[in-house]
């Protein structure tokens, strides 16, 4: 029985879509307007013409940013790291996981302590530093994906997450003879199909994103990740890197429209993958603050 | 039972520990990953009451008790990084905290499912770029030639150099937060709208009580609970402020505001390679920001518990 709305109502309902549309319009125009200026031509850029649609349509900052020497190795850099990464701390993260998940675990409650107390108590980054540099990992890949290879924040909502699988299963697995690590192997990796699609899909991005990590650690420019080289474009702190671009015979003009063709490339993949995993996201965030 | 336990306590431990042996295997990486970059870093701390020098290693440098602590305290710009730190922090909990609670009440009244969705999955992406990409962003629309002077030029107002005025930083950067973390945020609310019983709805339509009415009344007491909750535990995160993206878009000409505690360690610390000094700062940063994260979640814990009943 549908009751027709009061004036009062169905102002409020308008004003509702009106300001979501906006946080919409907010949201997508930036990533809009970086799309429009790298496509756009560079003139019409620099004096202000693109604002809405492109103007003309060439493709010559992505051309140039892909002819870039570092560009393409960083990229490939990026996937690298993110790839590698995040499978190790998917491994990680499962193995410190599922022990504590286990109600016969012998000093479970002890370790549980000793981990958590590492979410309050932050060393600082010098002390992260001086172990990196101890281990001799400094400009290696190594420091990308072993000092953050364990969230303890992730970590929990896998525990959790472990933690509702049915007892049942655990004990009939028992009876035929499985040891805790074919059992995890075998029943558990299966069936949190959901959970380490959430885990893997945080963690990569965390990786794809970093930037503070590589900025502390490299050194040596091949090994750079995209953001870093990203960085060093768009905000010019290397002139050497923006430089070595003068593949068009007028690089001031364009210099606005490589800087957003090299944000955009970075962001490409995000873009195109989100839609489809964005659901993963949500439902990391509700096991997480639910049972945090 | 307690007789039995004592007297075979060294064969139940024995039985334990064989039973959960495969478990120990699996622990052992994870575990020694702890060991090593957790407690290892905090073993470093050490070097703050060290004149530390890489050459002659941690067991052979100089010990200096407090020196370093002392330093930074007296330090005339000591207080101005606490300043920055807390007033930035306080920006962001007076806009970036509200919007979210503000964006889920709205996106609950949605009741066409598809819009609904399409504005959750356009407000989310965001957090999902990397600061670089944002600070990318921020840098050439507001640069001499961007978008924004662009505009002022237009409507005949003088061009501004946003990122070297000191009094520009916070609003950009708690605009660019908004921007990031606002529908991100949402998420939790959401999620605590739903669970609202929908009877209450229904009783307050038919006692007559417009939407805005049902919002006020029935929706925010609802999650009430759900935001006093968040709102302790950002408060306790107050003295541990992000930033990447301090780093990124600050310079030397806008330090005065710019400047926080993690910025100043980075720079002072790892930058200028005055490990032992920045070590300190960071353990006076890290113990007050572990007192304030305790007390909060304590806090936390009892609004929550008060909740249920």
């Amino acid at each position: 029985m549908k009751r027709k709305l009061s004036t009062g109502d169905r102002i409020f309902t308008i004003a509702v879509t009106i300001i979501l549309v906006l946080v919409c319009l907010c949201v997508v125009y930036p990533i809009y307007y970086m799309l429009i200026v790298s496509i756009s031509d560079g003139y019409a850029v620099t004096r202000g013409e693109v604002n809405l649609i492109p103007k003309g349509c060439n493709l010559a900052a992505y051309k140039a940013i892909l002819s870039n020497k570092y560009v393409p190795n960083s990229y490939k850099n990026t996937i690298i790291y993110t790839v590698s990464g995040t499978l190790v701390n998917l491994v990680m993260t499962g193995l410190c996981a599922y022990p504590l998940s286990r109600k016969h675990f012998f000093g479970r409650r002890i370790f549980n302590a000793v981990i958590v107390f590492t979410m309050f108590f932050d060393a600082g980054i010098i002390s992260q530093y001086m172990v990196v540099d101890s281990l001799h990992m400094r400009n290696t890949i190594w420091a990308l994906i072993i000092p953050g290879s364990i969230s303890v924040w992730y970590m929990m909502i896998m525990r959790t997450f472990f933690e509702d699988i049915p007892e049942d299963l655990f004990e009939s697995a028992r009876l035929d003879g499985a040891n805790d690590l074919t059992i995890f192997v075998k029943v558990v990796v299966p069936l949190s199909k959901a959970v380490t699609a959430t885990m893997l899909l945080f963690y990569a991005v965390g990786h794809w994103n970093a930037f503070l990590t590589p900025l502390i650690y490299l050194d040596d420019r091949n090994k750079l990740p995209m953001q870093l080289i990203l960085r060093n474009i768009v905000m010019g702190a290397d002139a050497s890197i923006s430089g070595s671009m003068s593949i068009s015979s007028d690089v001031a003009t364009m210099s606005m429209n490589i800087k957003y063709a090299a944000i955009f490339i970075t962001i490409l993949p995000i873009l195109l993958v989100y839609p489809f995993v964005q659901k993963y996201f949500v439902k990391g965030v509700m096991v997480g603050s639910v049972k945090g | 039972m307690k007789a039995i336990g004592k007297k075979s306590g060294k064969k139940a431990f024995l039985k334990n520990v064989k039973r959960s042996r495969w478990l120990y295997l699996m622990f052992a990486l994870p575990f020694l990953y702890f060991i090593v970059f957790k407690y290892g870093a905090m073993a470093w701390l050490v070097i703050a009451f060290e004149d530390f020098n890489a050459f002659k290693g941690v067991f052979h440098s100089k010990l200096v008790g407090l020196k370093w602590f002392k330093t930074f305290i007296s330090d005339p710009y000591f207080w101005n990084i606490v300043k920055n730190t807390i007033v930035l922090n306080l920006w962001n909990i007076v806009i970036c905290f509200p919007a979210p609670i503000l964006l889920a009440l709205l996106v609950n009244e949605v009741k066409n499912k598809a819009f609904k969705k399409f504005t959750q999955t356009v407000s989310y992406l965001p957090y999902f770029l990397s600061t670089v990409v944002v600070c990318g962003f921020i840098t050439n629309i507001v640069a001499s030639d961007g978008l924004i002077n662009q505009i002022l030029k237009t409507v005949g107002m003088e061009p501004v150099t946003f990122l070297m005025e000191p009094q520009w930083f916070r609003p950009i950067y708690v605009i660019s937060e908004l921007w990031q973390g606002c529908g991100w945020g949402s998420i939790i609310y959401l999620a605590a709208l739903a669970g609202v019983d929908q009877q209450l709805y229904e009783a307050a339509s038919i006692d007559g009580a417009s939407k805005l009415q049902q919002l006020i009344h029935i929706s925010l007491p609802g999650i009430v609970s759900v935001i006093s909750v968040q709102f302790l535990l950002t408060v306790g995160r107050i003295l541990s402020i992000g930033y990447e993206k301090i780093i990124l878009l600050y310079n030397g000409s806008t330090y005065k505001t710019a400047d926080v505690i993690s910025t100043y360690v980075y720079r002072r610390g790892l930058i200028e390679a005055n490990y032992s000094y920045g070590a300190a700062v960071s353990i006076f940063q890290s113990v007050i920001a572990l007192f304030l994260v305790v007390m909060a979640n304590k806090a936390a814990k009892k609004v929550g518990q008060t909740s249920l009943w």
